[in-house]
């Protein structure tokens, strides 16, 4: 479009519309009335009656048939105001899709609009947008192609993105850059919620990622972020293209357009740089890559601006991800000292934030801005204040824990926000495990985690507080110590208000008391029953809690004060309708009232030693086999019993749809031949009685409690919980044994709040940062730490640590060399090539020297294209369609350039080895009125001591010529010889050389070469050609070779000229016809001509005509009828219909059409 | 970016765009819990948000507030600036734009979020394309309002470009 024209059509808005500004709201339009309407009313009552009435007005007029597209559009607007407002319009959704289809161009993007504010992407009615979708993105109508993929991008079925992949992918190659850049990131939408989808077009993307508008390059990075994100060491190879980009970005290359607030398009530059961080992450060789452009991006980046902190902030990030260089470390930590010391809030946030990120490697960042650090403690501003937290929470060590956590615990207490509590409580439990001082402090900081995060706390916290308790550490003093603390504090809790605790809580304070209360001298069982057993009473306290209390005192239940305590509960909890609940009732009166079971069941086992556990349950054998013998059924597993469900519904009468799980809906014939899913859930819940190894790492909550319920049955070898995990998982006992010491007294203690003036509090934040840095200069000697040890894994920090970086990245020039080829190396060498020779050096240099290392030059080897990004764009276009034709060429010279005197003269067997991969030289030996013909190539047939028979097919116009080198190598002449040839499918007949020369010699050390005419009686997908080569030896003995020869159909397929006018008469005079999809080469520029040429290059079709999006291919069998072809391009796809008047004919074509449009 | 919301100060929504799918349901609970925690914060705070498993960064203009969600790793402040470039072409496109004309003209915001971000990526930066692409569709459709006749011939002619010089033609 012309400049003039462009800006006509900017300025025509204004001029055709009589507002001058186009977009003011149109007062009397009856959406402005609703609006109004609603804002003049006082009630939400009012409100709701208003929108009552607007949705069924609404309602009326688009189920009118008289309503028009352009009414529709309006009500469409109406109703998704509606919706906006919280009331719900699923009856217009229909129409919104219909006004999608129906509408023109303007009322289609209202339509289009509707349905991707009304629909989600599992709505059922979006199916019957794909139609539409289908049709826009056909369209020539630009901006329906613009608003089909921005639907596409924004909502689409799942299942449905076959269908329209390949338009989508054809877009790519779209002459506007506006329909490239939609169509990349409708792909990435794709990429995103069906990756697998998309596998096949990687290859697209790079070229979308050198497209020559830099829009479309830069929406092609958000697909590379995924990917790369996924599987960094795939990328390596476009590093150097990344690094390149950036560099031009950052120097100002772009065009002024993609400038933001004079700064070179962001957006871009922080794209690219976590990219990089991704590559460079562990990758020494890779990150030496981007020292210098992340240098240089530091650099630029100084214009006080939002937009260049974003970079700075990117550029920092990408710093400490990457492989560490001192120099760019030093300037990154002075960007965060900016950001950390600015006034502005936001970038204070960042520069915490980016803190929190480097302190693992760095502390003593940390330390520099601790006064920074107090005050935003102090902050007023929530976010700020969590965020320091969450830095404390890095620097934590066992010096400085108590401070932290006490701070942490602070802020537990005021937040409202339940994420928070839950991650707060997290990292609380975390950091009294690793670093609790002592043991009191531990149970304490325990106790109020449990009290303020409450029920919604993550189960693993329990679960590992019980453990702890239960393993304990070297010393069983401090183990006894630590147990008796435990208990001590929960009876008081319990004697003070157990109501309100929480029901985690409960649990923990059961079970514990249940085991370790005896570690109290002077605690008597029936007092701590007494102090159990109201929790019973309590109306919010659930089965489950109910449960683990019972089990505890179950536990405990000795002697005649615990009898009566029993008595008690079962009469008052006897008519419970909890089955659990009764029946653990039953059991603690049993078992109170006779302390012989008791101690039977529950072995009261101060050692700790392992319990053996049979998984098998053999004991239960003879059980088992008794039952058997009286006629029970025999056990299936549950997958097995699930198999057969789905096996008998299968055979229902239920339509076989509807009898699957609706589980497994997503693959229905993989839900029904495999129940795997199905056996793998059942079988974790259901096989209760199963402790399988793998599932004991975790103590679980539940197993707690089976314990004293199925299991006490079952194994009735008393297994105590903390028993199982212990034969369990010995790994983290002995780790934590070795690891054990002794418990520290406190180190630090907080300095006592000084009252005085202002002054004072200075001080009091001096004192404090000294609390709250101490011991972090010496980070990697972190003290060692009472419970530290419990969970070997917690002690990784969470983010990578200098030392280890270097590690790896010392690994990482060798290792990496080796294993990804396109290293940086090879990837310059290839982008040499692609510079300087390519195409043009392999077809002009026909001297053997050169033809050699031609076949490797042309290879398209993978690298190739890999390089190409590396100079952006406008180099690329070039590379793509010529990559075919070095093949060819090649093919040639290696024939043409033979030196066929060698052969002649035979002095080596070596030769002429018919099984030698390099083309027998006889091409020289063609006849004259045979070269130049198109032919196949030189193929050896069979050979014996003395002869040598080779040959090829010619095609000539009108017939296809075997001809049949037979080269003698010997000296002496082979006498009488003879060929005898038979095919089922072709008709054979010599050409040259009458009758009369029947007995035929072919001296030594010469060529004689024969030809046979071939006319295929019927046509095939192949044809094999058998034969027979006989002749006397010079000794006078018969020599017989038999030998065969393959062709195929291409050999008889003739261009068939005809006028479209002629073609379409034939068209109706034949009669067979056969209908086939085909591949389209579509990254081609014009898929549908070059799909076409290939055909004609490949298989000698006639291209009689391409109009628009069809085109007519016409060809004859030799001597035979001619065969149609009309192709049409339909859905990515190219729609061919074949007619002939022979019926194999079409069929045969059609698999050879394939062939061909397969290889490249 | 999940989405992006558009909320007054008194907390009607003017605005949603949701970039992953969520359940009807969710979104409303999410609107509304957001706005909650949004509106009670104070002018001079921090404009990003831990919220839920989201991060929310959020900005103030006028009576209207911005706010996107998005991913942990996503950069904050260049989120800020999405937004404000986003409030630059709302204002370009309606000359000095107010809340009004958002609310009285969603649609056409909606049009040209569409524009700008596609997928909850950002689809073009550069102010003045993103307005052509909206302007070259609206024209579409003044062009059909005014003139019946002008509609019939758009949808003869198949390129846009074309058509674009047809109709300068016939008005001028």
């Amino acid at each position: 479009m012309s400049d003039v024209v462009e800006r006509t059509l900017t300025a025509l808005p204004s001029l055709l519309s009589s507002d001058p500004s186009p977009g003011r709201p149109s007062s009397t339009s009856k959406l402005g009335t609703l609006i109004r309407g609603i804002t003049e009313l006082t009630s939400k009552h009012d409100e709701e009656k208003l929108i009552q009435r607007e949705l069924v007005s609404i309602k009326e007029q688009v189920s009118s048939p008289n309503t028009t597209m352009r009414q529709m559009k309006e009500l469409m607007v109406r109703a998704v105001y509606c919706e906006m407002l919280g009331y719900e319009a699923s009856f217009s959704y229909i129409h919104a899709i219909k006004l999608a289809q129906q509408g023109t161009a303007l009322d289609k993007r209202v339509g289009y609009l509707a349905v991707s504010l009304f629909l989600n992407e599992s709505h059922e009615l979006l199916l019957l947008l794909v139609n539409t979708v289908l049709k826009d993105l056909q369209s020539t109508n630009l901006i329906e192609v613009c608003m089909a993929l921005t639907v596409v991008g924004q909502v689409f079925p799942k299942d449905m993105i076959p269908a329209i992949l390949p338009m989508v992918e054809e877009k790519l190659n779209h002459p506007k850059e506006i329909i490239r850049r939609k169509a990349v990131l409708a792909l990435y939408k794709f990429y995103l919620i069906a990756p697998n989808q998309v596998q096949h077009i990687h290859s697209k993307f790079r070229k979308a990622l050198c497209d020559k508008d830099p829009g479309v390059m830069s929406a092609s990075l958000h697909i590379y972020l995924e990917m790369v994100t996924e599987k960094p060491e795939s990328y390596k190879d476009l590093v150097v293209s990344f690094v390149t980009i950036l560099k031009q970005v950052v120097g100002g290359k772009l065009p002024i357009d993609f400038n933001y607030h004079s700064v070179p398009a962001p957006w871009l530059q922080i794209q690219l740089l976590r990219i990089l961080s991704l590559l460079g992450k562990n990758d020494r060789s890779t990150s030496e890559m981007m020292y210098e452009v992340l240098d240089e991006s530091l650099r630029r980046a100084e214009m006080n601006h939002n937009i260049t902190y974003a970079i700075l902030f990117e550029c920092v990030k990408t710093i400490y991800t990457i492989h560490p260089k001192a120099e760019l470390l030093e300037k990154a930590a002075k960007c965060i000292g900016n950001f950390v010391l600015s006034p502005k809030i936001n970038l204070k946030y960042l520069g915490l934030k980016a803190l929190t990120y480097v302190v693992q490697q760095d502390a003593n960042l940390a330390l520099q801005h601790q006064m920074t650090i107090i005050e935003c403690l102090d902050h007023a501003d929530l976010i700020i204040k969590r965020e320091t937290l969450e830095l404390l929470f890095r620097i934590t060590n066992g010096q400085n824990v108590k401070v932290i956590v006490e701070k942490l615990l602070e802020f537990l207490r005021h937040s409202k926000d339940d994420y928070v509590t839950i991650d707060l409580g997290g990292k609380v439990t975390e950091l009294a495990e690793k670093y609790a001082p002592d043991n009191s402090w531990f149970i304490r900081t325990m106790n109020t985690v449990f009290l303020l995060v409450g029920d919604q706390m993550q189960p693993d916290i329990p679960n590992s507080f019980l453990r702890l308790l239960s393993e304990g550490f070297e010393s069983a003093e401090e183990d006894q110590q630590l147990r008796l603390l435990a208990v001590d504090s929960y009876v008081s809790l319990l004697q003070e208000q157990p109501a309100r605790l929480p029901q985690r809580f409960l649990q923990v304070i059961s079970w514990v008391l249940g085991e370790y209360s005896s570690v109290k001298e002077g605690l008597e069982p029936a007092t701590v029953l007494r102090l159990l057993a109201p929790l019973l009473d309590l109306r919010h306290c659930s089965s489950e809690t109910k449960s683990w209390v019972l089990a505890a005192m179950t536990k405990l239940s000795a002697g005649p004060a615990c009898l009566s305590v029993a008595q008690e509960l079962a009469e008052r909890h006897g008519g419970s309708l909890d089955t659990t609940l009764r029946q653990r009732l039953h059991e603690l009166q049993h078992l109170a009232s006779d302390g012989e079971l008791l101690r039977r069941v529950l072995p009261c086992s101060d050692g700790l030693e392992p319990l053996e556990v049979d998984s098998t349950l053999s004991f239960l054998d003879g059980f088992v086999s008794e039952a058997l013998a009286a006629g029970a059924a025999p056990y299936k597993p549950p997958h097995q019993r699930q198999e057969e469900l789905a096996q008998e519904k299968a055979l229902s009468v239920e339509p076989y749809g509807l009898s699957l799980p609706l589980s497994l809906s997503s693959s229905s014939i993989a839900g029904r031949l495999s129940p795997t899913v199905l056996s793998m859930s059942s079988g974790l819940s259901g096989n209760s009685t199963e402790l399988s190894p793998k599932g004991g790492s975790a103590l679980r909550l539940e197993g707690v409690t089976r314990v004293w319920g199925k299991e006490g049955y079952l194994a009735k070898a008393a297994l105590k919980p903390e028993e199982a995990a212990k034969t369990e998982v010995p790994c983290p006992l002995s780790v934590l044994q070795e690891g054990g010491s002794a418990p520290r007294t406190p180190v630090v203690s907080l300095p006592a709040p000084a009252p005085g003036p202002s002054l004072q509090a200075e001080r009091e934040k001096q004192q404090l940062a000294s609390c709250l840095f101490m011991g972090l200069g010496s980070q990697g000697a972190a003290g060692p730490c009472l419970m530290g040890k419990a969970e070997p894994t917690r002690h990784g920090f969470r983010k990578k640590v200098k030392g280890q970086g270097s590690s790896s990245g010392a690994r990482g020039p060798s290792g990496d060399s080796a294993s990804s080829s396109p290293s940086p190396l090879s990837a310059q060498s290839a982008m040499d090539n692609l510079l300087c020779s390519s195409p043009l050096d392999s077809g002009s240099t026909p001297s053997p020297a050169d033809s050699a290392p031609s076949p490797a030059d042309s290879a398209p080897s993978p690298a190739d294209s890999a390089t190409s990004p590396a100079d952006p764009a406008p180099h690329l276009p070039h590379d793509l369609p010529a990559n075919n034709r070095p093949c060819d060429a090649q093919e040639d010279l290696t024939e043409d350039t033979d030196t066929s005197e060698t052969v002649v003269e035979g002095n080596s067997v070596a030769v002429v080895d018919p099984y030698d991969p390099e083309p027998l030289c006889l091409s020289p030996h063609l006849p004259e009125e045979l070269c130049g013909l198109p032919r196949s190539e030189i193929r050896p047939l069979c050979r014996d001591a003395s002869l040598v028979l080779s040959a090829c097919c010619v095609r000539t116009d009108h017939s296809s010529l075997l001809v049949v080198f037979v080269s003698n190598a010997s000296d002496s002449a082979a006498r009488r010889f003879a060929l005898q040839m038979t095919s089922g499918d072709l008709e054979v007949s010599r050409v040259r050389g009458g009758p009369e020369e029947e007995e035929e010699h072919v001296e030594g050390h010469s060529v004689a070469v024969y030809q046979y005419s071939l006319v295929p009686t019927r046509p095939s997908v192949h044809m094999e050609l058998a034969g027979r080569a006989s002749y006397q030896r010079p000794d006078g003995e018969p020599q017989s070779t038999p030998f065969s020869y393959g062709l195929s159909l291409p050999d008889f397929i003739r261009p068939l000229s005809v006028s479209t006018e002629e073609y379409g008469r034939l068209w109706l005079a034949s009669s067979n016809d056969i209908k086939q999809n085909l591949a389209l080469l579509s990254q081609e520029p014009d898929p549908l001509r070059a799909t076409l040429h290939r055909l004609r290059d490949r298989l000698q079709l006639n291209v009689v005509d391409i109009i628009a999006s069809e085109g007519i291919v016409a060809c004859q069998l030799l001597q035979g009828p001619p065969c149609l072809m009309h192709c049409r391009l339909n859905a990515g796809c190219l729609a061919v219909w074949l007619r002939s008047s022979l019926p194999e004919l079409p069929d045969c074509l059609l698999y050879h059409c394939q062939r061909a449009l397969a290889q490249h | 970016m999940r989405f992006m919301l558009l909320f007054s100060r008194q907390g009607k929504l003017r605005l949603q765009k949701w970039y992953t799918a969520t359940a009807e349901r969710d979104k409303k609970k999410m609107v509304r819990e957001l706005m909650q925690v949004v509106l009670a914060r104070k002018p001079k705070m921090c404009s990003f948000l831990e919220w839920r498993d989201l991060k929310i960064v959020y900005k103030r203009y006028a009576s209207l507030y911005f706010c996107c969600a998005v991913e942990e790793q996503d950069n904050e402040l260049i989120t800020l600036e999405v937004i404000h470039r986003f409030v630059e072409l709302l204002d370009k496109y309606f000359g000095s734009v107010c809340e009004l004309d958002i609310i009285f003209n969603f649609e056409k915001a909606y049009f040209i979020l569409d524009e700008f971000l596609m997928g909850g990526e950002i689809q073009d930066t550069s102010k003045k394309s993103v307005l052509k692409a909206i302007e070259q569709a609206d024209l579409l459709q003044e062009v059909s309002v005014l003139e019946p006749h002008l509609a019939s011939l758009v949808s003869n002619f198949k390129d846009v470009n074309k058509l674009t010089t047809v109709v300068v033609l016939t008005v001028l």
